[in-house]
Order: structure tokens, then sequence, then C-alpha cells
């Protein structure tokens, strides 16, 4: 039951990484290698404004602008120029910039792990057993986030906007919409997104520079089981991933019960390349 | 037949630089310029893939890793000679290569780089946690194999480990020169430029493509066997994907599709290394990620297509 719970928890972190990472790719094409980057940084970004005293709820928005804003600088640093080549430059290009990110952290922030005080310690019973409530307040934050991005993407300007280029880049130019614009708040959004998630995880697993990469490639397998670009697939993949190695780690190590997903990722890659909760195309 | 000729002059110029690098140089570079070659080796072999068939591998780590697995088993389960572990060593990274490549081949784009990360982090794994076989984190230690063909044998001398991972690679880009020069190699390059038309034309392109991700697995678990004997240990560090990431940095700073190219990128990267760790201590991979991004944006060639373009001009 504890598997149970523990799994929709991390599940709704994950899916909140990884909806950040199909947004960016379903409308720019690119697949971001440095947003596990962006996702750590957030978390260190949040205890530095512990450390000078802020509370959590101020960490917590003092990363995310301060994440978006860098996203938008690399995007156009990094990104725009390579607009229009060989979707390899952009994988090249991102992977150099999470070895710079990754290094700047361990430079910056040193190799010891640091943690982000939980701002809520109650625990309540179920079960028999003691469960802490911040884990229940991340997943309904994280949902709350992800709430918010889809109704931003239905109803806002902005969220058409980002739709119309997802759809057809060219058309929606030529219907005045400032599409490179849009791409630098595509990319910014996305990193925010992780560096919000970073910070509401990080009281769980503690923070140090090897964040990026642990989180990286569970929320690739996210996006691809849950069909690249589609942002409802990616949280109903993310939940069931989790879970799936929730309930696996009953039997063998958590180390190796990321085999599981591994395993299912590329059963998916082999019978629906295009993802587990997509129709599929007639 | 000019062009030819000077090819050829340049060739045997650098070969013979680098068979007389043990001779005159100090101990710490001796080390440094066969280390080289050996991860020159390892950049080539996934050029196969990233320069001439036109797809990603981010998991090269595997067979580099298995490579050496293998080799290590070899040499401590059986007797220590180098031919047995360079048996062993072959063995494991082709039977690993051909499963990667039966399911990565299916796929395209960022699906094959992913699925061949996904694999050699699943490798990574299972190295990492099997401890009774692989030594888990530890990973194993044993003793050099003699340098040995049937009736002589000698141990290994600094200059004479130079000689042999020279040779062995000098015949490996030989032979993978040849290769993508054949028929197949043309067949792979059409994959590179537009792989449904050579559907199209009839090619059975899941096919070429396994054999080249094969190919390219085989020459890089060479690399690891020779990386094994030439440290006497293994680690599963190696089978992370630190080091597929940096396979991948040795080809574009060097020069995808060129097979020299990934070679000099591989020296490029720790001669930067080298010096750049006097300033940036363990943070070297702070400049050299900003001069790999630069490479990426405005160097699409790599270093050796930009000079060829300029010696050209």
């Amino acid at each position: 039951m504890i598997q149970l719970l523990n799994g929709l928890v991390n599940g709704m972190i994950l899916a909140l990484v990884a909806s950040g990472l199909t947004l960016i790719f379903g409308i720019m094409d690119v697949v971001n290698f440095a947003h596990g980057e962006l996702y750590m940084l957030g978390a260190y970004v949040g205890t530095t404004v512990l450390a000078a005293g802020g509370s959590f709820w101020l960490a917590l928005g003092v990363a995310s602008v301060t994440i978006f804003c860098l996203g938008a600088a690399i995007q156009l640093v990094t990104l725009r120029p390579l607009l229009g080549r060989d979707p390899l430059a952009t994988i090249l290009a991102t992977f150099g910039l999470s070895l710079v990110l990754q290094n700047y952290a361990l430079w910056q922030y040193g190799p010891v792990a640091r943690k982000i005080q939980e701002p809520f310690t109650g625990h309540f019973r179920i079960f028999q057993l003691e469960y802490p409530w911040y884990r229940i307040i991340i997943a309904v934050l994280s949902a709350a986030i992800m709430l918010a991005l889809w109704l931003f993407l239905k109803r806002a300007t902005w969220g058409i906007w980002i739709r119309a280029t997802a759809q057809d880049r060219t058309m929606a130019a030529a219907m005045g919409i400032p599409v490179p614009l849009v791409h630098t708040a595509v990319f910014s959004l996305g990193g925010a997104m992780a560096a919000a998630s970073g910070v509401l995880y990080g009281p769980l697993v503690g923070v140090d520079q090897t964040l990026g990469p642990g989180i990286i490639l569970r929320a690739f397998i996210v996006v691809v089981v849950g069909g690249m670009g589609n942002l409802g697939g990616s949280v109903l993949a993310a939940v069931f991933i989790s879970l799936l190695e929730s309930f696996a780690s009953l039997w063998m190590s958590p180390a190796q019960a990321v085999i599981v997903s591994f395993v299912l990722l590329i059963v998916t890659l082999l019978f629906r390349p295009t993802g587990l909760f997509v129709p599929t195309p007639k | 037949m000019a062009r030819r000729s000077g090819y050829w002059i340049g060739f045997f110029l650098v070969l013979g630089a680098l068979g007389a690098a043990p001779l005159v140089l100090p101990e710490f570079w001796r080390r440094f310029v066969t280390e080289i070659l050996i991860w020159g080796l390892l950049a080539m072999s996934s050029d196969i893939l990233i320069g001439y068939t036109g797809v990603v591998s981010f998991g090269h780590s595997a067979f580099f890793g298995l490579g050496m697995y293998g080799a290590a088993f070899g040499l401590l389960r059986f007797r220590p000679n180098l031919w047995l572990a360079l048996a062993f060593g072959l063995l494991a990274a082709a039977t690993v290569a051909a499963f990667v490549a039966y399911f990565s081949t299916r796929l395209r784009d960022i699906y094959f780089s992913i699925c061949t990360l996904v694999f050699s982090q699943i490798f990574y794994v299972i190295i990492f946690t099997w401890t009774e076989v692989t030594g888990g984190e530890n990973g194993l230690v044993f003793r050099q194999p003699p340098l040995s063909v049937p009736g002589w044998q000698r141990a290994f001398t600094p200059a004479t480990l130079h000689w042999f991972v020279l040779s062995i690679v000098t015949l490996t880009y030989l032979a993978l020169r040849q290769v993508t020069r054949s028929p197949f190699g043309m067949v792979l390059q059409a994959i590179r430029e537009n792989e449904s038309r050579t559907m199209a034309i009839g090619y059975d392109v899941k096919r070429y493509k396994i054999v080249a991700v094969m190919l390219s697995g085989l020459c890089a678990g060479l690399a690891g066997i020779l990386y094994a004997v030439q440290n006497r240990f293994v680690a599963p560090n190696f089978v992370f994907f630190d080091v597929s990431g940096e396979v991948v940095i040795f080809n574009v700073l060097g020069g995808m599709g060129t097979l020299v190219g990934p070679v000099l990128g591989a020296a490029v990267f720790f001669l930067l290394r080298e010096g750049l760790s006097r300033y940036f201590t363990e943070y070297y991979l702070i400049p050299v990620g900003m001069i790999f991004m630069l490479t990426v944006i405005f160097l699409p060639q790599g270093l050796l297509g930009f000079l060829r373009r300029q010696l050209n001009q």
C-alpha cells in the first residue's frame, strides 16, 4: 500500500519534469539533454534561498523564475542559431550544455549533497503506517502546476500561439505569431517547471550535482512511453512507470528496479513507437 | 592520382611519428599517446554509426565495457593469455552488439539514441549489481598478460605495449577505411543521406544497419580489451554513460564521417583536459563543454573538416 502511495508521489514529480521535456520537444523538435540539469540547478537555487533565510515557498518561486530566465538565455545563445539545422545538432548542443551546467554546479556548490528542509513535518496514519503529509502535498502541487499548464495552453493567448506553432511553424509565422519568441518562451517554461519539481522533490532526496543524469533518463523513458509531445500521455506514463518501479522494488533492489522501466521502454519502442497512450495511427 | 599518393605520404608520416613516440617521449607522455590511440579506436568505431550511417549511438560504453569485462573474465578464469583475452573480449562485445543491434535498428533518429543509451544503462546496472562475477563497484584487478606468439613470450614494456596498440589501431583503421569505401559503406552513407529513398531503391536498410552496429560494437570492444590490458583493471565506471558521452564529443570535435577525425578529436580532448586541469582542476568539463558547443554551432564539420576546407581553398 505504501508502494502505491510512493509510486503515485514519485510519478507526479516525474510527470512534472517530463511534461516540460515533452512540451519542448513537441513545439521545438528539440530533445533537451540539459533538462535534468535545469531540474538540478532549480533545486540548488532553492537551497541558496533557504540558506539566506527565505521560506520554502519563496525558494520555490525564486528557483522557478531564475531558471525561467536562464532558460531564455540558453535558448537565445545556443538553440536559436541552430534553428533549421539537423536535429542532431540540437541534441549535441544540449548535451554539451548539460556538461557545462553539471560541472558548474559541482564547482559552485561542491560535491556534498545539500538538504532542503521540508515545510511540513507532520505525519498521518494509514494502514498502520506513518506517512508524511509533505509527500501528499508534493503530488497535489505537481498536479496543480500541470493543470495550470494545461489551462494556459488551452485558454491564454500565448497558449494558443504555442499550440499553433506546434501544429505548423510556417503557417503560424504567416499568421503573425512571433514564432522565435514562442520558442524561447516554451524553453523557459519547460525549464521553470523542471526547477519547480527540483525544489519540490529536494526534501526527499537531497540535492547534489548527479540529480540531473538520474532524472533525465527516466524522464526520457516517460516521454517516449507516453508519446513524444503528448502532455496527457506523459503524465499517465510517469505515474504508470513510477508505480511499476515502486512495486518492483518489493522484489529487488531499487537499482535493479530501474531495469523494469528500461524493459518497458524497449517493448514500447518495438511495438508502439509512437507511445503507449496514443491511438494507433491509421 | 597525386591526391592518393599525398594521402599515403601523410599516412606513413603520422604512423612513423606515432611509432617513434615511445622512443623519444618521457614516461608520462608515452602513456598519454598510447591511451589516446585506444580512445581514438573507440571514437573511430562510433564514427561508423555517427558519421557514416547517420545515427548517434549514446551507448558505446556498453560495447567498450563488455570488451573490457570479457577480457578480464578470460584472464582471471582461464589462462593469462593475451589472445585468449582478445577472443573473450570480442565475443562478449559481439554478443552485446548483436543484441543491441537487433532492437535498436528498428528505430530511427532520437529513438535510436535513447534505445542505445538505455541498453548501456541496463548493462551498467547488471555489472554494478552482479558482484560475484563482475566485482561490483570495485571492478576486477588482474595481471597483465605477456605478449606472446606460439613458441615466444615476453612481458610487455611500455614501448612494446605502445607498438602493439598502434599496430592494432592501424590495422583496424585500414580495415574500416576499406569498409567505408566498399559498396557496403556506400549504402550506409546512402542511409545517412536519405533513409526512405535508400529503402525505396530496394536495399534492406535494417539489415545494413544491424551489420553497421555490430561492426561498430566489435571495434569498440577491441578498444575496451586494449584498455583493460594496458591498465590491468576493469571497473563499472567504464560502462557508465559518461564514456558514451565522451565518445560523441571526440567525434564532434574531430569531425564526423572521416575516421581520422575522431582520433584527432580524442587527442584534442585529452590535451584540453591536461591543459585546462591546471586552471580549472576537476571542473575542466566547463570550458570543454563550451568549446564543444561552439564546435557544434560554428564548425559542424569538426576540426578536420574545417582544416580540410581551408586547405582546399
